[in-house]
């Protein structure tokens, strides 16, 4: 008699395209027990190396199943520091339960489903703090308040080493708080996982561009740190190189996610930034970033319009590749197609068309077939000739990805970096070409997940505190 | 939180704060601005650095009130704060000796042109400089735009202090008159840097212009303060603020200022109708 895999509670898609409340509302202590009980406790555990920063799982769940929450906790927080965040985000199907060996036969455990439920658990009752550490002395300044940074910053606190992070933006959480929306990942949670993170000692500097008010020789040098790990993403946006990209109508993810998730644009006018929707927004990339970005957009515009006693406006996902092809994680799509979110596959835009008050008015598009695969290993996307048409639409979001901010390597030499701007770090410590400097996350990868994000800062902090250890012989140098 | 240690009423609508922001204040150069967020309701607003003193640990900005932030900002005064100031922001002016350079600033553009004016002379220029306004209420600083100008206008749009002129008059009557002026800076709204810039069009001078687009961040992630300058898309935060305004699209840069004009007027007139004084009506 096998359990089947419990389903996660969720608003209904015709209602929450109106809110930004959470869509997946969480297991009952009830369900949270039937899916524990689902665990074959198998003897491998491929599970925990399918995840970056091998979290024990097996043992997590045994832990629930035998009804101690609070064990449960223990054990995923010596591993990961954010697992509210990281249960609610990280795409499991493509990790944790990718090689779960109930999944061989059945539907894997809701690992991520289970992380969630422990880690709100925990968040609900206060949160544990581990055993204070001796101070070593040693100092060092982490740069971005992101998950690597955070991940780093409290992983190099619970090895005893004085750490202050040092953050632009006028709150913590990096992509946390200005890139996902409230929906899948609440600021409350992120707020109350920072807390945590400056519970273990590190202090948090907002308002605070390195590469402006600091450089990274500074902190090095005259403020005295004695290692700096840099985790300020990719931040930088990317446009289509087509006419039109400079309407007024047109975003970057970036900027529309900002607005609408760090300055909370949707609430307009009680928070003072505006985010503007038309009737036809057309989000171009199939990425995270644009399902987040086309779900805004949804949200945004039907609260708008419902104002107006006007129709909900009509989003589409633009993309050049097919249904296949599509990268972003599984959950976001099914809830994008379940919200209404219209995708146009083997797409891609040519130019946006303008009135004369320079808004959007349309935009041109040419329909792609997919050739042999590229250098990422996906089919490569060829124009058909002839095929261009014009699409009604007045709001364009580029979510094409993003790249490192060069802003960070200001005044600061050493720091090789490849041609598409982010830092050469070693794969296994994350150290880069400059004396003292690691780096992980977005900033080497590119783009990519919070919890490869938070795999890197963990490997960097173990790697900083050796080298802090051996007193500059080891590594770094 | 950044503590306002001075607050002067310059005029009806423009106000000058130091701010306490001794980190900000020992990177600060002429040319550069902050972000400023009142609240946590508040938007970011970027606003150019008037003044700093790296001694005493504080940035001066000076503001026109405009829309509701920069009202609630007006209504704040010593011994308030602001939840968030980030700084110092953009590309500092590039200071060189020039020879002789000519500074206009517009209406609350002479608040960015001072520190510029006076980084030029401290580096050798000799430093021809205009300030205007439409009418006398609302310029300031003249004191120290003349400490630090050899040879100073003053004028009004409508006569009632200095000459009566726009900017660009006596601009174009220095450029015509000298062919010493090697480098223009034009700093004000974006309609009146426009016509600084055709103003000095037949001199084939550089014309260097400080241009205030629509700001979120102010960092270079997001591209809300993208202009055209020479056909290619610059961000006014991290590539200027300052740029050769021979080259801006300034059609574009109007119109993206506009992008929020209603969303604007809507905040401000709910801003206006909760904080009008009753007693006026009456």
């Amino acid at each position: 008699m096998s359990i089947p895999r419990q389903p996660m509670p969720e608003q209904d898609p015709l209602e929450r395209r109106a809110n930004f409340f959470e869509v997946a509302q969480g297991f009952t202590p009830e369900m949270a027990k039937q899916e524990a009980e689902r665990c074959l406790q198998c003897k491998d555990t491929p599970c925990v190396q399918g995840c970056p920063v091998e979290v024990p799982i097996a043992e997590f769940i045994l832990a629930l199943r035998s009804g101690d929450v609070q064990e449960a906790a223990r054990i995923i927080k010596s591993k990961n520091n954010l697992p509210a965040v990281c249960g609610r985000v990280c795409p499991q199907e493509s990790q944790c339960e990718l090689v779960c060996t109930l999944g061989k036969r059945h539907e894997p455990v809701a690992v991520g489903r289970l992380e969630r439920y422990v880690a709100d658990w925990e968040l609900g009752q206060g949160g544990e703090l581990p055993e204070q550490p001796e101070p070593t002395g040693r100092k060092v300044a982490v740069i971005g308040a992101g998950p690597a940074g955070l991940t780093c910053a409290a992983d190099l606190a619970k090895m005893g080493h004085q750490v202050e992070v040092f953050e632009s933006l006028h709150a913590p959480g990096g992509v946390l708080i200005y890139g996902i929306p409230e929906f899948r990942l609440p600021k409350e949670v992120v707020r109350a996982e920072v807390d945590y993170v400056c519970k273990l000692g590190v202090e948090i500097h907002l308002n605070s561009v390195v590469g402006k008010l600091y450089t990274i020789d500074e902190l090095l040098n005259s403020k005295g740190f004695d290692a700096a790990f840099l985790g300020t993403g990719a931040g930088l946006p990317i446009f289509m190189r087509i006419p039109g990209v400079n309407l007024i109508g047109v975003y970057s993810a970036n900027e529309f996610l900002t607005r609408t998730n760090l300055m909370k644009g949707y609430l307009f006018p009680e928070y003072d930034t505006p985010v503007l929707v038309g009737d036809k927004v057309a989000v171009i990339g199939a990425g995270n970033v644009a399902m987040d970005a086309a779900r805004c957009a949804l949200r945004i515009g039907t609260l708008q319009s419902a104002e107006r006693g006007e129709d909900p406006p009509e989003v589409h996902i633009v993309y050049r590749r097919s249904r296949q092809e599509v990268p972003a994680r599984e959950e976001e799509v099914h809830h994008a197609e379940q919200e209404g979110i219209i995708f146009d596959f083997l797409t891609n835009p040519v130019e946006v068309l303008g009135n004369d008050k320079k808004q959007v008015a349309g935009m041109r598009c040419i329909r792609m077939e997919l050739g042999e695969p590229d250098a990422s290993g996906r089919r490569r996307p060829i124009p058909i000739e002839g095929s261009e048409f014009d699409m009604d639409v007045d709001t364009v979001v580029m979510a094409l990805g993003t790249q490192p901010n060069p802003l960070v390597f200001a005044d600061s030499g050493g720091l090789e970096r490849t041609q598409w701007g982010t830092v050469r770090a070693d794969e296994e410590t994350g150290q880069t070409t400059k004396g003292r400097v690691w780096a992980g996350g977005d900033i080497v990868t590119g783009a990519a997940t919070v919890i490869s994000a938070m795999g890197a800062g963990k490997q960097a902090a173990a790697n900083i505190d050796r080298f802090l250890r051996s007193d500059g012989k080891d590594a770094g140098e | 939180m950044y503590s306002i240690l001075k607050k002067e009423v310059l005029s009806e609508v423009n106000k000058l704060m130091v701010l306490e922001a001794p980190e900000v204040a020992r990177k600060a150069k002429a040319g550069q601005f902050v972000i400023v967020r009142i609240d946590e309701n508040g938007e970011r607003i970027p606003l150019t650095i008037a003044d700093f003193d790296r001694q005493e640990g504080t940035v001066t900005i000076i503001f026109q009130e405009v829309g509701k932030s920069t009202m609630k900002l007006g209504t704040l005064g010593a011994g308030a704060a602001v939840s968030d100031l980030v700084g110092p922001l953009g590309n500092a002016t590039e200071i060189e000796d020039y020879g002789t350079v000519l500074c206009v600033g517009g209406g609350v553009g002479i608040a960015p042109v001072y520190p510029i004016a006076r980084a030029l002379k401290e580096a050798g220029n000799t430093v021809l400089g205009i300030m205007g306004a439409r009418t006398c209420d609302l310029l300031f600083w003249e004191e120290k735009m003349r400490s630090v100008c050899d040879e100073l206008i003053v004028c009004t749009d409508d006569g009632t202090y200095g000459r009566m002129a726009l900017v660009t008059q006596p601009m174009q009557e220095i450029l015509s008159a000298r062919d010493d002026v090697s480098r223009v800076w034009a700093i004000g709204p974006a309609i009146m840097m426009k016509f600084c810039v055709r103003t000095a069009e037949p001199f084939e001078v550089p014309v260097i212009v400080s241009l205030n687009s629509i700001m979120v961040d102010g960092t270079g992630m997001c591209g809300a303060c993208r202009v055209l300058v020479g056909g290619e898309t610059k961000f006014v935060c991290v590539d200027g603020p300052e740029f050769d305004g021979r080259f801006v699209d300034w059609d574009l840069l109007l119109a993206r200022q506009r992008i929020y004009l209603t969303e604007e007027k809507q905040a401000k007139e709910e801003w206006l109708e909760e904080h009008t004084c009753r007693a006026v009506e009456r």
